[in-house]
Formats: C-alpha cells, sequence, structure tokens
C-alpha cells in the first residue's frame, strides 16, 4: 500500500492528474472540503494517502466522518427512470381503456406486484376477466421517495428504509468521509522537500535551509536487512556451551552417530534384557552389520589429546588437586571387556551382577547412539590410564526409535556433563546442579530419587516453573555405578557424577513452543528461525 | 517405568491416613516414586496411578506399595517371611524332564496354603503376574507364572517337553480339548496371547506340566489349563514358574510369595516345594527366602552422602527402606546387612549407600560446590572449526537451519540422481520409511526445508553445518561422521553466483586463497597458506554445465583434494523435491581445515 508507511510518503497518482494537488486546489476554493462529494471517484485508500500526506506537513487538517448511505438498487433505479410497477400497470390500462387478465403485459412479475399494489391504492379494478381503470391521475408515490435517495443519498424519511430494503429497491452502504480544511502551515503548493540528508548536500551546504520531509514514528524501520540468523536451538546450544566452558569442561568428541552395543549398553551396566535396548526403542544398524571388537578410537584420542595439550604448559605454575604426570598406564581393551562382561555375568567389583548369561554378540551390534553417555564411557575409560580429575561434557545428537509426536522425535540433542574426582558427595552434585541450573534461571532446585542402570544414586532434578506453578523436572543425575568405573580400572576412590537433559526440552519450555517438530527438523519455520531473539538464559 | 493403578481409598486405610494431594504427591517424591494421576471424580472407586521405577519389582502391586510405604513410614517393620511345611511334613514334589533343557529348562515352585481371597486381593494377585510377565520377564520370554488350585490337581507333577501334538488340554476358560498346534492356531489372532506364541511355536517340543493322573497344569509360557484355574474361593495355590533365566526365575517366584503370602492363615508363611531336577543340578526346594547377608562399609556410606552417621544411626536408616542391618561386632566399620528376598534391585553397597541418602532424604543432605579443577577447559576443535563458518554464513546473510539426520534412501539417492554408492549406514528396524538410512549429504535435509518453507517469501538462503555419516570397515564402530558444510539459495533465479560468492566468502575467512586450476596445478611452491580453486564438473544432482567440484590445497603441499560442490540443482532433483523454483546448492566437507 504506497504512502501509508515508511518514513517518506510516496506521492498518490490518481490518473493524470496528483490528487495530492487537487485536494490542495479544492481546500483553497471551499472552507471545507468533503471528500466524498469533491472525489467521489476516487478510492478511499488513495484519498487517505493524500492527506496523511498533506497533514503529516500541517499543511491541511482533517476530520473522519463514519456514515451510512442509501443507494438505489438495479430494480430501484428502473423505477426512477420508467415508474413504479403499480405506475405502469395503471398506465397500461388507462391507455387501453379495458384490458384482458390474460394480456401479455400483465404476465411479468413486476406486473403481477404492480397490478396487487394498483388494487390496492384503488387505481384500477376487476371488471369481469379485464381490467379497467378507476381514476385518470395517480401520484407515483414510490417513484418519488426512489428519486429522493437517487438525488440525496439519503431517505427522506428514514421509516421507510426497511420496507424498501425488503422489497430489494434500496440497499444501505458504509462510506467514510473526510472533511479536510485549511491546517496552520497552509500552502497552496508542496514545498519543495527533501527526502534525506546527502553528500552533496553537505558539501554545498544546501542542508542548512533544506526543507526536510517529515519522519513517520509510527512506521517501522527498513525491514530488509539482508539478515542472516543462527538457527534458535543452536544459539540455546551456544548458551550451554559457554556455561560449561565457564565451569571449566572440555567438550568431549562426540563424532560417532553410529555407536557400538558395547559402548552404549554393556559398559554402562545396562542389561541386555533392558528394555531399553528393546527394538522398539533404539535403532538398531543393518548396514554395516556387526562392530568390531572395543578399541581405542583414534580420532576421539586425537582430539582430546589436542584439547588437553592447550593447557600443558600451565601445570608447572598452578598444579592441579592430583598430580597429572604419573606413569600412564596402558589401556587393556581386552581385560575391559572380559571385566565388563564378568560383572554383568557372574558380578565383580563388590557387585553380585545381574547373573545371567551374557551374549557376546550383543556387544557387537551396532546401533544409533541413544544417548552420548557412549560417549562419556569412552572418556572415563580412558581416564583409567591416567586417573585424574576431570570435567567432560558434550551436546550433540541422539537417536530413539520413537513414534514421533508433539513431544518426540526420533532424533534429538542431549547436553551431558560428567565431572570426575577423588571423595565426591551427593551433596556436592546437588551443589552442583544448583549452581549450573542457577545461571539458565532455574532455581529452588529439589531432587527426587530414580532408577538408572548406571548411575547409583539417581536423581531427576527438578525446579519450580513460575508460569505452571509446580516443579518440572529439568533433567537426570547420579553418580557412575562402581560396576561401570571399576570394570574400566579407574581407583575405586575416584567418583563420577553425570548428569542430562535435553536440549530441546528447556528450549520449547523457555520460549513456550508447543511442538518439537517446530523447533528442530525440516518443518521448522523460517520465519521462526530468523524472528527468534537472542538467548539470554539467565534472563527470565 | 511401569505404573501400577491401586485403589485410593485402600492404600489410604492402608497407611494410616487420609492423605491430601499435595501430601501424598510429597511422600512419592521423596520414596522416589511418582503420583502420575489421581481418578477420584473420574473413575469409581478413585485410583491413585503410581509410576514405579523399572527395578522395584517388589511395588508392582497394591500390597508391595503399601508395604514398602509402611516400613518408610515406620508404622511397620519389614516382615519376616518363613518357609512353612504342610501338616502331613510331605512336601509337593515336580519332577523336571531333561527334555525341558531345549526349550525352557528352569523350574521353579510354591505353594500359598490357606489363603483367603477378596476381590481386590485376586484382582491385584493376577495384575501382578501381568506386570511381571510385562516387564522383569520379558513379555514372558524369560519367565512365566502359572497359579492353580492345588485342590484340583494330584502331586506329584512332573515338568515335561513334548511334541505340542502329544499335548492335549482345555486351555483356560475353554472347554474344547484342544492339541498343542491346535491352540497355536486358536490364539493365533488372539489380541492378547498371540504375541508369546513365538517363543515356543518353531520348537520341536513344548513345554507341559502334568500331575501325577497326567491332568495338565499348564503349557507355559503360554496358558494355563482350564480344570485348575484359581477362582476367588480358592483355598490353596500351587504357583508354577519356567524360566530361561535362572536368576529371573527366583525373583518371580519371591515376589509373588511375599507379596501374597500375607493373606494366608498364618501370615508371611509359605509351602516350599521340592524341585526333582538332577540332569542340570537344578534339584532343590523352592522358594528360598532367606535374606541375603552382605556388609557395607560405614565410611563409604558417609563419605558419598556427604554425613557422619554412627553405625547404629545408619542401620535405623536402612530399617526404613526394609533392610535388615547391624554394625559388625568385627570390624568398626562394617554393618553386617540383611538384604530382603523382595529387594532384588540390591546389588552391591552404592545401592545401600542409596537407600540411606532416600531414608535420610536427598533434600536434606548437606550440599556443597564441589571444588574439582580439571586440567582443560576447551571446546572440541571440529566445532570451534564449524562455528566459524556457522558464523561467517550467518553473517553473509544465510539462515541457519537444523533438519534430521536420518532420511529415506531415496531422499539421499535417487532424488538427487545419485546411484547408491554404497557408503550410507542402513537402520534394521525403523519405524518409518522416512527414516531408512544415516544422511551421507546435507542436501535432503535443506531441500526439504525449502519444501516445507515454500510461503515464506524468496529468494530463501539456507545452510547447515551438520554431521553426515559413511561406512567405514577399518574402523570399531565400522562408520565416522564427517562435517559438511551445505547452502542452498532458492528463488526466481538460479542463484549460481550467489552460493558461489557464500563458498569465496567462507574460504576467505578459513584463510583459504583463491587461484585459477591451472595456478593451483603448476603447484604451491613457496606458498605458505591454503588455497582453493573450483572447476567445471558432471554432476548428475546438477544441471549439466552448471556444476564445479570445489578443489583444496593446503599449505605447502603440491596435491589437492577434491573437497565438495556445487551448481544449479538439476529441474528432476527440484521437481522431485516439490520446488517450483529454481535452486543452487553447495555441499562440502569441512574437516578437512581443521
Amino acid at each position: 500500500m504506497p504512502g501509508t508507511r515508511g518514513p517518506v510518503p510516496v506521492p498518490v497518482q490518481n490518473g493524470d492528474r496528483d490528487l495530492t494537488l487537487q485536494i490542495l486546489e479544492a481546500v483553497d476554493e471551499n472552507a471545507s472540503v468533503k471528500t466524498s462529494e469533491t472525489f467521489p471517484n476516487a478510492s478511499q485508500t488513495e484519498v487517505k494517502a493524500a492527506l496523511d500526506r498533506l497533514a503529516s506537513r500541517q499543511m491541511i487538517e482533517y476530520e473522519t466522518d463514519d456514515s451510512e448511505e442509501v443507494v438505489l438498487t438495479g430494480e430501484g433505479q428502473q423505477i426512477v427512470d420508467e415508474g413504479s410497477h403499480e405506475f405502469k400497470v395503471w398506465d397500461a390500462v388507462r391507455k387501453a381503456g379495458r384490458m384482458s387478465l390474460k394480456d401479455q403485459a400483465l404476465a411479468t412479475p413486476s406486473a403481477k406486484v404492480g397490478q396487487g399494489n394498483a388494487f390496492k391504492l384503488k387505481w384500477i379494478k376487476k371488471d369481469g376477466d379485464s381490467l379497467i381503470p378507476l381514476t385518470d391521475s395517480v401520484t407515483d408515490t414510490t417513484r418519488e421517495v426512489l428519486q429522493y435517495v437517487a438525488e440525496h443519498r439519503a431517505l427522506q424519511n428514514p421509516r421507510d428504509l426497511k420496507d424498501l430494503r425488503k422489497r430489494t429497491l434500496v440497499t444501505t452502504q458504509k462510506i467514510i468521509t473526510y472533511d479536510a480544511r485549511k491546517g496552520p502551515r497552509w500552502a497552496r503548493d508542496i514545498p519543495v522537500e527533501v527526502t534525506d540528508l546527502t553528500a552533496d548536500m553537505l558539501a554545498d551546504g544546501s542542508w542548512k535551509t533544506a526543507n526536510f520531509k517529515p519522519y513517520n514514528f509510527k512506521a517501522l524501520g527498513e525491514q530488509s536487512q539482508g539478515v542472516g540468523a543462527l538457527h534458535p536451538l543452536n544459539k540455546v546450544r551456544e548458551e550451554f556451551r559457554k556455561i560449561f566452558f565457564n565451569l571449566g569442561f572440555t567438550e568431549m568428541p562426540t563424532g560417532r552417530f553410529v555407536d557400538t552395543g558395547f559402548w552404549n549398553f554393556d559398559a554402562l551396566f545396562v542389561p541386555q534384557q533392558h528394555p531399553a535396548r528393546d527394538m522398539q526403542d533404539t535403532f538398531y544398524v543393518s548396514d554395516p552389520p556387526e562392530a568390531g571388537p572395543p578399541g581405542p578410537d583414534p580420532e576421539a584420542d586425537a582430539a582430546l589429546n589436542a584439547m588437553e595439550e592447550e593447557d600443558r604448559d600451565e601445570e608447572d605454575s598452578d598444579p592441579p588437586t592430583r598430580p597429572t604426570q604419573q606413569p600412564t598406564k596402558h589401556l587393556d581393551y581386552a581385560q575391559y571387556y572380559a571385566n565388563v562382561r564378568a560383572t554383568h555375568q557372574d558380578g565383580a567389583f563388590g557387585s553380585i551382577g545381574y547373573r545371567y548369561p551374557y551374549n557376546d554378540a550383543e556387544p557387537r551390534r551396532l546401533v544409533l547412539r541413544t544417548h552420548t553417555t557412549a560417549v562419556s564411557t569412552y572418556c572415563l575409560h580412558r581416564l583409567a590410564a591416567n586417573p585424574r580429575p576431570a570435567k567432560y561434557f558434550s551436546i550433540d545428537r541422539v537417536f530413539r526409535n520413537e513414534t514421533v509426536d508433539a513431544t518426540h522425535l526420533a532424533e534429538f540433542h542431549q547436553v551431558e556433563g560428567v565431572i570426575a574426582d577423588y571423595g565426591l558427595t551427593l551433596g556436592g552434585l546437588q551443589g552442583f546442579l544448583r549452581r549450573f541450573f542457577k545461571k539458565m534461571g532455574l532455581v529452588g532446585l529439589k531432587f527426587k530419587p530414580a532408577y538408572n542402570p548406571y548411575t547409583e544414586p539417581s536423581m531427576e532434578v527438578f525446579a519450580y516453573h513460575r508460569g505452571l506453578g509446580k516443579l518440572v523436572e529439568i533433567g537426570n543425575s547420579g553418580m557412575f555405578r562402581p560396576e561401570m568405573l571399576l570394570a574400566m580400572g579407574l581407583p575405586e576412590d575416584l567418583r563420577v557424577y553425570g548428569f542430562g537433559l535435553s536440549l530441546e526440552r528447556p528450549t520449547m519450555i523457555k520460549y513456550g513452543v508447543n511442538n518439537i517438530r517446530e523447533l528442530l527438523g525440516h518443518k521448522v519455520d523460517l520465519g521462526f528461525i530468523e524472528g527468534n531473539a537472542a538467548v539470554r538464559l539467565d534472563k527470565a | 517405568m511401569p505404573t501400577i493403578g491401586v485403589n485410593k481409598a485402600d492404600l489410604y486405610k492402608e497407611l494410616g491416613k487420609e492423605y491430601t494431594r499435595d501430601e501424598f504427591d510429597e511422600l512419592c517424591f521423596e520414596f522416589g516414586i511418582e503420583l502420575d494421576e489421581d481418578t477420584t471424580g473420574v473413575e469409581e472407586p478413585a485410583q491413585l496411578k503410581i509410576e514405579i521405577p523399572a527395578n522395584r519389582y517388589d511395588m508392582l502391586c497394591f500390597e508391595g506399595i503399601a508395604m514398602n510405604l509402611n516400613v518408610f513410614l515406620g508404622r511397620q517393620s519389614m516382615p519376616n517371611y518363613t518357609l512353612k511345611s504342610p501338616p502331613s511334613g510331605q512336601l509337593e514334589t515336580v519332577t523336571v524332564s531333561k527334555d525341558t533343557a531345549g526349550i525352557r529348562q528352569y523350574f521353579s515352585c510354591a505353594v500359598l496354603r490357606n489363603i483367603t481371597f477378596t476381590k481386590a486381593r485376586y484382582e491385584s494377585f493376577i495384575a501382578l503376574q501381568d506386570k511381571l510377565h510385562q516387564n522383569l520377564a520379558r513379555q514372558r520370554t524369560l519367565v512365566a507364572i502359572g497359579t492353580h488350585d492345588l485342590d484340583t490337581i494330584q502331586g506329584p507333577f512332573t515338568y515335561e517337553a513334548l511334541p505340542p501334538d502329544q499335548i492335549k488340554f482345555a486351555p483356560l476358560n475353554q472347554t474344547k480339548e484342544m492339541t498343542g498346534s491346535e491352540m497355536m492356531a486358536f490364539y493365533d489372532k488372539d489380541k492378547h496371547l498371540s504375541r508369546f506364541l513365538p517363543i515356543i511355536r518353531d520348537s520341536p517340543v513344548y513345554p507341559i506340566i502334568y500331575d501325577a493322573n497326567r491332568t495338565v497344569l499348564s503349557m507355559p509360557p503360554i496358558i494355563n489349563s482350564n480344570h485348575s484355574k484359581i477362582t476367588l474361593d480358592t483355598k490353596n495355590v500351587f504357583i508354577d514358574i519356567t524360566a530361561t533365566d535362572k536368576t529371573k526365575l527366583e525373583i518371580v517366584n519371591h515376589i509373588i510369595v511375599t507379596m501374597f503370602s500375607q493373606y494366608c492363615e498364618e501370615p508371611f508363611t509359605v509351602e516350599p516345594v521340592k524341585i526333582v531336577s538332577d540332569h542340570n543340578g537344578e534339584t532343590r526346594e523352592t522358594p528360598d527366602l532367606t535374606p541375603r547377608a552382605t556388609q557395607a562399609s560405614a565410611a563409604y556410606i558417609n563419605s558419598v552422602c556427604g554425613l557422619a552417621e554412627s553405625r547404629e544411626s545408619l542401620c535405623d536408616l536402612l530399617k526404613r527402606m526394609c533392610y535388615h542391618a547391624k554394625p559388625s561386632t568385627t570390624d568398626d566399620d562394617i554393618l553386617e546387612v540383611d538384604v530382603p528376598v523382595t529387594r532384588a534391585d540390591v546389588l552391591h553397597q552404592a545401592d545401600i549407600m542409596e537407600d540411606c541418602a532416600i531414608a535420610y532424604g536427598f533434600n536434606n543432605l548437606p550440599r556443597n560446590f564441589p571444588t574439582t579443577r580439571a586440567a582443560t577447559a576447551a571446546a572440541l576443535p571440529i566445532n570451534k572449526l564449524a562455528d566459524i563458518v556457522r558464523l561467517e554464513s550467518a553473517m553473509a546473510g544465510w539462515a541457519e537451519v537444523m533438519p534430521l539426520t536420518l532420511c529415506s534412501h531415496d531422499e539421499n539417492y535417487a532424488w538427487l540422481n545419485k546411484p547408491d554408492d554404497n557408503k550410507a549406514v542402513r537402520l534394521a528396524n525403523p519405524k518409518t520409511a522416512e527414516y531408512q538410512i544415516v544422511r551421507t549429504s546435507l542436501l535432503p535435509g535443506l531441500l526439504k526445508t525449502i519444501r516445507e518453507n515454500r510461503r515464506h517469501a524468496v529468494p530463501m538462503r539456507i545452510f547447515e553445518v551438520s554431521d553426515v555419516a559413511f561406512k567405514d570397515p577399518a574402523l570399531e564402530r565400522r562408520s565416522r561422521n564427517e562435517r559438511h558444510f551445505a547452502a542452498c539459495w532458492y528463488g526466481k533465479s538460479a542463484g549460481f553466483e550467489q552460493v558461489h560468492g557464500l563458498l569465496d566468502r567462507v574460504m576467505l575467512m578459513l584463510k583459504a586463497a583463491f587461484v585459477t586450476r591451472e595456478d593451483g596445478l603448476e603447484g604451491a611452491a613457496g606458498v605458505a597458506g591454503a588455497r582453493y580453486w573450483i572447476e567445471g564438473c558432471e554432476d548428475p544432482t546438477y544441471l549439466s554445465g552448471h556444476a564445479a567440484a570445489i578443489y583444496l590445497q593446503l599449505g605447502g603441499r603440491k596435491e589437492a583434494q577434491r573437497i565438495g560442490t556445487f551448481g544449479i540443482l538439476h529441474p528432476t532433483v527440484l521437481k522431485r523435491f516439490e520446488l517450483p523454483f529454481p535452486a543452487s546448492t553447495l555441499e562440502l566437507n569441512v574437516e578437512v581445515f581443521l
């Protein structure tokens, strides 16, 4: 819509002549100009735009007048032109002197109406099977009433409206008319205006005398900013990463969508008959058919080494809580596998185990990782070569063979952290989580005992949600089971916290997204991506 | 997690208190179960739907929930379950045939004497068996339970395995006798039972339990006989349990008899049964209700919980979690702990420690912030690199999208005019055809995103920096991820120069200099930085003559590698993805810049 938006109103053209100029002329000649009368053919939008253009410069002032007018229908116009139906019947009968009821002229629907009315008005009467006139002259009131409407677009007697409308002779329409007159800065011509400050104006000094076009402060600024945008979920992910880095965590190498039953389940002391390992819950891989035996992942090791190398220099001046320069133990993967197997089947490391016949095919099955804890497990086992305090985190994609609905997708992102240290306590995990979640504005944490095959104790983390007025679950946490850690060869007094949450759930809660498919996947609205505000987790 | 529905009024009566919703919520929260729903006003009589942790088989019924909460609240002590022989002194006997070894070799048994069922107790008894079958027994594959009116059958009993056609009896709630094979056909369409049939269907022999008169008790794990079925009036219950898993066999026996022996004339007594199973060394009397004696270190419990409780006080805490515990008289750190047979979830002293913490109250534990100092806080190198590409692309005016990793085979290959290169990881059990493989290209996701946003103004400029996966037989996981960068321009004109310009921009930010192909091939003698060039290529995804391959030469190296392609999408590709306007795409491997 030109002329109604933006800082510089665009001139509106009306045919050959500028409507703005026509209005100026009209206002100049008349104290008050009613636009609907003066410019009956101009569209209301164009009139309004032209008036605004002048009003914004205070050259004119105007008021808006909403009113209703009565207009003739086609039938009504015909009556104005030719006379009413009853008049036409009377006229025909009068001219003929006597007219048979079977006459063709009386067969039309309008003639039938006219005949009835003419009877009522006692203009004609029946005589046998013919009509004869009762009078020589009549007053056609209907026509007169409608003639008044044609001239005045209103009824002389407003009470007639209902009846005439019913007879479909008139109808009403809403009209907006503007009453314009001279304003405080009246001028016959629009002064030359400049739309913007230019380099030339600065150079020749004309800016001092220039007449700047007024700015429309009710409109938005330029909207096509050529914007790029980051995905809202990745913006939240970035906030989480910053929190982790601030708390001294190292990012784990999670570049393995496909993992083995061993790392994803068995090494985590998840029994082989656990429901999570069902086909309904886990995506198994058909090709490639089978994993290799557990062993080092050179790519992951290279990434971890590179990151740990970054801080090697600082060790001398600021030693960590335990010396890291212990001789590095060789990681014996065959022994690790044997330990895991024994812990499940026969019990070991102070555990009676699950006591079921361990199936060596299960750890060789390839799966799409169901959690990034598979990677944490790898990193914790690697720690056994040189046991020391460590803080690791990851945020990456995991897969569940779920039936897709508003809260479930077959893939989502898991946020996971682990802390390994000597002498860790359960209250320490609570204290850590309190600080962690406070950084995203979640306070009043409560911890509920829960069950998880690889952590004991296990705690569900709840926070009070002001909007919902109740405690909501915000994550899971626990201390990894000795069965898992001791099988890795970690020392008995090195305890490990684990905690996790999905990236999607807090994002959905925070931004009021009800359907996960509006947040992740190809059905996400690009407008949502482009218009989503910056993520400030600490701001409620 | 299993959800158990219990009668609200009965439970509150059992707990000796009319709880408000908040009060009961809180009790559940502290104990570690969850009140899912209160059906007051929805259903008569009102039920409480309570979620139970998956390893607490002793809470899968009303009796177990009431008992555990009452012990936790200190309203009762853990019952002492005892074995009691029948007045005759003669135990019932079941002889296990070695033929069962091939199909379902483990057998366990028990008798509940002089039990009084009410409607509620009877229903709970049946429901518990269902819950056990579903959860611990993994849909009867591992364990199956049969219960019988002992007064309708006559010991000694035998557990055998016979060819299906030699088995004939009237199954539960049927009057007509059927052979094993006929039953397979009869129950094939049964909503409830059909899913269990495959457990034995193709076996040459089916498991079968007979009494002394060759009356069938049951054909586990499918169905009991109609003859021996229990009713509200049953006084003496004979419980048969068959299994392929020895440990779970006994857990199931323990749970059933401990939960329901309270309704026996002499509460908490169970009549053992003699099992003769010499061929596999399983001859014994079942059940064995002796608590498992173990030890826990007070220092360990205190250390993990951050407490300094005396051994006596730790023992008091454990009492509320159904243990019987006392300080050792020979070691001043050790607690002698008896784990009741109901607590099959207790494997390690870590479990005992957790129960101390629950009894103490998770939310009463002293909190502190751990002082752990790790040697490093660092971002993963590939993520740092990817973030550079992401930020530069967004700053260049492109919008980041996040499609899914899984896609259909067609989307990844045929729709891009690509033959299957046998590099994609295939899924074995997807629920829909939408998820057949792990993508090897980011393009399908970008094009689907455009398709779903067709009503958005054009041009659309989108990008993604994320992982694809390839098979890799040399690796333990037989596959590897690769970080890719891809972008798509979609508008009324194809925008080849647009994606080309984005490539140049990102390359500039990664300090790779643009050279011509000829300069590149001439070699990089004396050149310190990376260099890239593009050359026309034929790629079926792109319109012929409108595609280019991207070559990268890392600093000082002579050889160059092809890292990606870009071009105007072939109109057939556009058609497949239902895109009416032209588009250009770019995709390259960013890991080479690591």
